[in-house]
């Protein structure tokens, strides 16, 4: 259950839509079934009041639409920035991707949010309801007479099991608290993954890359990946690739796409989010994360607007790339 | 004579200004290195896009090693600070996806160090040969 | 009509491989996956498999030939090998039609010689539904899950696996069968037939109807000012295409080896910014139009050209793949105006 309801963020929306302080409102719509949830833009208290959604299933992130849609707008686009939001906010705002000022960015509280495909592995399919009663989720299934109890935190999405952040570090207006840093686990796995040998580890990836149908939703939801045109999509780069003809080219996409946003991407988990084929592509980005913690020290991407990122910087100090990887060994 | 032991490929990307000239300097002053180095002449060690190591192993290479200026010495100022950082990621991504770590390299060589030039490639080939043929990051639609 | 002790399943999988290449569903991690058979394999119980049985007679990437220079002269090699018969157990009848959909692009003069080989040495065994999800709609097409097509077809329930042959190549298929396999009459799956109905009549999206759709109403729909709103949220990839069993559009691409050149086909998406490129750049420039192709293609105009068959089978892998829940079954209810 969410600390802020969906008629908190209706009324915010219509108010500021009634005041014209903004002229349209970037949010999310409900679908056919609780958990479909399509972000788009609104133009209308009727539609806002009508379509609007706010619920656990809200884990689309806003930020990247900001790039297209306020491209000629007139007057201000309203956003809702759950605290993750925020940090790709502040990077696309770095990078020069959005004018600010088109922008009334409303920051509002996030407790975690769902894993549809996880709910279902406890629930099975044919869901006609999810109802949210505090910490659990009451779904109704076409199979089962009663509704089946499942605690919310045991069906989070990745990224919010290992929530980085609670803290909104962009906003022009906060609904509800914001909250702080927190301490995740979310490089246990890189860390798993390293302390394998390589045989091991090139088996892992083999496993979970040969499984890539080459959707570029990965690369396509990603709010760092914004791209004009990608260098997989231009025949003139040499590396325009459409199929995962064999195992170098899945290798050599998901190397480059995590490659071409290491140091910017703000470990949102988007791209794990919607991969069809369900592959840790965050396992990649966070490898990029914590090597840059380690070698060059802490930094997180979209942290504050104008830094300079990790791989656009460097000292005169920095490691030798020899002596990082075999400093490796000596550790293990 | 051993027929069967696999003879590497090794792309060295050389800069223009320190690494390409201290290959000219090994080959002037009569020292020995592999032919199966491969050299291509960049700008700046920071001209290696990721992606051109990537396509060298699609291509057939076993190993590719990355020569450049001196840290501080860069005839751009500090175009190898950038490859160090961007190289010592890429490496150790290579490496986390489990593809043998001394098939890549980055090495610092001057135009004075004929030398070392000389020395780089022999123990580099050398350490590629022990690995083997590439296998982890081949493309088999490349093989002949 | 014939049955198998579901317990005695393994054995006549085991059967099927030796004189056929076997694909079964099979669970691996999240997804779920046609695989081939090996010992151990269980056959999954789940509705949709990740990926629809279409890669298995249109490969995500195929090569089609190569050539070889060698001075002036240029050799072309054909690159067509004899893969055998196969047999595709456990295809949904949504999946099954979605073949049909296929046969109807590629079949077609000039026949894709690829396809139609594959066609060819495949035999299909479908099995009906035992567990709809809430994102089937198949109905809506006129497809029936309970009576699915095929060169054979199945019923699974509890304690037995019951096939009925469809086709002359069904028919010799299951005489080869022998062992465990009995004849049978035909009320156990009358009653299995039943139970699906009462199922699918509790699907949410069962009253969703494709009247509105059709030859001939591209004028009509063409110009809907929905298709703004709708389309503002694509992010213009391809999960959608990929995992649909109908979507049929490929690109032919060379590929150079250093030493010849490779000429392949891979799936394309017409969610692409590059598709359908010419020379003299996109037909299509925006996500609006590459969005309304898409839809348009599978309830306009392959209906059109197709007596009437819609592009679409209701399989709803797109409403559970699409990184933005947007999908066929929200363009059809706004657009479509039911």
């Amino acid at each position: 259950m969410q600390k802020i309801t969906k008629s908190q963020l209706v009324d915010k929306a219509v108010s500021l839509l009634a005041d014209g302080t903004v002229s349209a409102v970037l949010g999310w719509s409900m679908g056919e079934f609780s958990y479909d949830v399509t972000p788009r833009i609104f133009t209308t208290e009727d539609d806002i009041r009508k379509s609007f959604v706010f619920n656990d299933f809200c884990g689309a992130n806003l930020s990247k639409y900001l790039v297209s849609k306020t491209d000629g707008i007139e007057g201000k686009l309203l956003v809702f920035l759950k605290p993750c939001d925020t940090y790709s906010f502040n990077q696309l705002l770095t990078e020069h991707r959005f004018n600010r000022e088109n922008v009334y960015a409303v920051g509002i509280p996030c407790s975690g949010m769902v894993d549809i495909s996880r709910l279902k592995a406890v629930s099975g399919d044919g869901i006609t309801k999810i109802h949210e009663e505090e910490e659990n989720l009451l779904v109704t299934t076409i199979y089962e007479d009663n509704p089946i109890t499942v605690p919310a935190k045991d069906v989070l999405l990745e990224r919010c099991d290992n929530c980085k952040s609670k803290k909104h570090v962009a906003f022009d207006e906060l609904l509800g608290d914001s909250g702080e840093v927190i301490e995740s686990a979310r490089f246990d796995q890189v860390a798993e993954i390293e302390a394998m040998t390589p045989d091991e580890r090139f088996a892992f990836w083999q496993s979970q890359l040969s499984r890539c149908i080459r959707c570029n939703a990965c690369r396509d939801v990603c709010p760092a990946c914004t791209c004009e045109k990608c260098v997989f999509d231009n025949p003139l780069s040499g590396a325009e690739n459409k199929s995962p003809a064999n195992n170098f080219e899945e290798q050599m996409f998901h190397i480059i796409r995590a490659y071409h946003v290491a140091g910017r991407c703000t470990d949102c988990g988007e791209c794990s989010r919607v991969c069809p084929e369900k592959i840790p592509l965050h396992l990649l980005n966070r490898k990029f994360i914590k090597d840059i913690n380690e070698f060059y020290g802490e930094y997180q991407a979209g942290a504050e607007v104008g830094a300079r990122a990790p791989l656009v910087d460097y000292t005169v100090d920095d490691p030798e790339p020899c002596d990082v990887l075999d400093r490796r060994d000596t550790d293990a | 004579m051993q027929i069967n032991e696999h003879k590497p490929l090794i792309v060295a990307f050389c800069c223009n200004w320190c690494s390409y000239a201290g290959a000219d300097l090994a080959g002037n002053n009569r020292l020995n290195y592999p032919a199966d180095v491969k050299i291509i002449r960049v700008p700046c060690s920071c001209r290696v896009n990721p992606i051109f190591v990537l396509r060298a192993f699609q291509r057939g290479a076993d190993g590719v090693i990355i020569c450049g200026c001196h840290p501080g010495d860069c005839h751009y100022t500090s175009g190898n600070y950038y490859t160090r950082r961007r190289m010592t990621l890429l490496f150790s991504m290579l490496d986390y996806l489990g593809i043998e770590r001394e098939r890549t390299r980055v090495e610092w060589v001057s135009a004075a160090e004929g030398a070392k030039f000389a020395d780089t490639m022999n123990e580099f080939v050398k350490k590629v040969t022990s690995l083997g043929e590439n296998k982890k990051l081949e493309d088999l639609r490349c093989k002949r | 009509m014939l049955k198998c002790p579901i317990d005695k399943m393994d054995d006549v999988f085991e059967e099927i491989a030796k004189i056929a290449k076997l694909y079964l569903p099979v669970d691996i991690g999240e997804s779920i996956v046609y695989k081939p058979w090996e010992k151990g394999d269980v056959w999954s119980d789940a509705v949709n498999t990740s990926l629809s049985p279409k890669e298995l007679f249109f490969p995500q990437t195929e090569n089609l030939m190569e050539f070889k220079t060698e001075g002036k002269s240029i050799e072309v090699i054909d690159t067509r090998r004899e893969n055998g018969p196969f047999v595709v157990f456990g295809v949904r009848a949504c999946d099954v039609k979605s073949i049909e959909v296929l046969d109807r692009v590629f079949l077609a003069e000039p026949v894709d010689s690829y396809y139609a080989k594959r066609r060819e040495e495949g035999i299909i065994i479908s099995t009906a539904c035992t567990r709809p999800a809430e994102t089937c709609f198949c109905t809506t097409f006129d497809v029936s899950p309970q009576e699915p097509s095929g060169d054979i077809s199945s019923w699974k329930t509890d304690e037995e696996v019951f096939f009925k042959a469809n086709t002359e190549k069904g028919e010799n298929f299951l005489k080869k069968i022998t062992s465990y396999i009995v004849e049978c009459d035909e009320d156990r799956v009358r009653e299995q037939k039943e139970k699906i109905l009462k199922i699918m009549d509790k699907l949410p999206l069962k009253n969703l109807k494709a009247d509105a759709f059709g030859g001939g109403k591209t004028d009509e729909f063409f110009c809907h000012p929905a298709w703004d709103e709708l389309s503002g949220s694509c992010l213009g990839c391809g999960a959608c295409t990929f995992v649909c069993p109908t979507c049929q559009c490929y690109d032919i691409k060379d590929f150079n080896t250093g030493s010849g050149i490779i000429r392949f086909r891979c799936w394309d998406s017409c969610m692409y910014s590059d598709f359908t490129k010419m020379a003299h750049g996109n037909n299509r420039h925006t996500q609006k139009e590459r969005f309304r192709q898409r839809f348009m293609h599978k309830l306009v105009y392959y209906p059109e050209n197709n007596e009437g068959i819609f592009g679409c089978v209701g399989c709803g892998r797109c409403i559970a793949k699409c990184p933005v829940s947007m999908n066929i079954v929200k363009v059809m209810k706004k657009i479509g105006g039911k």
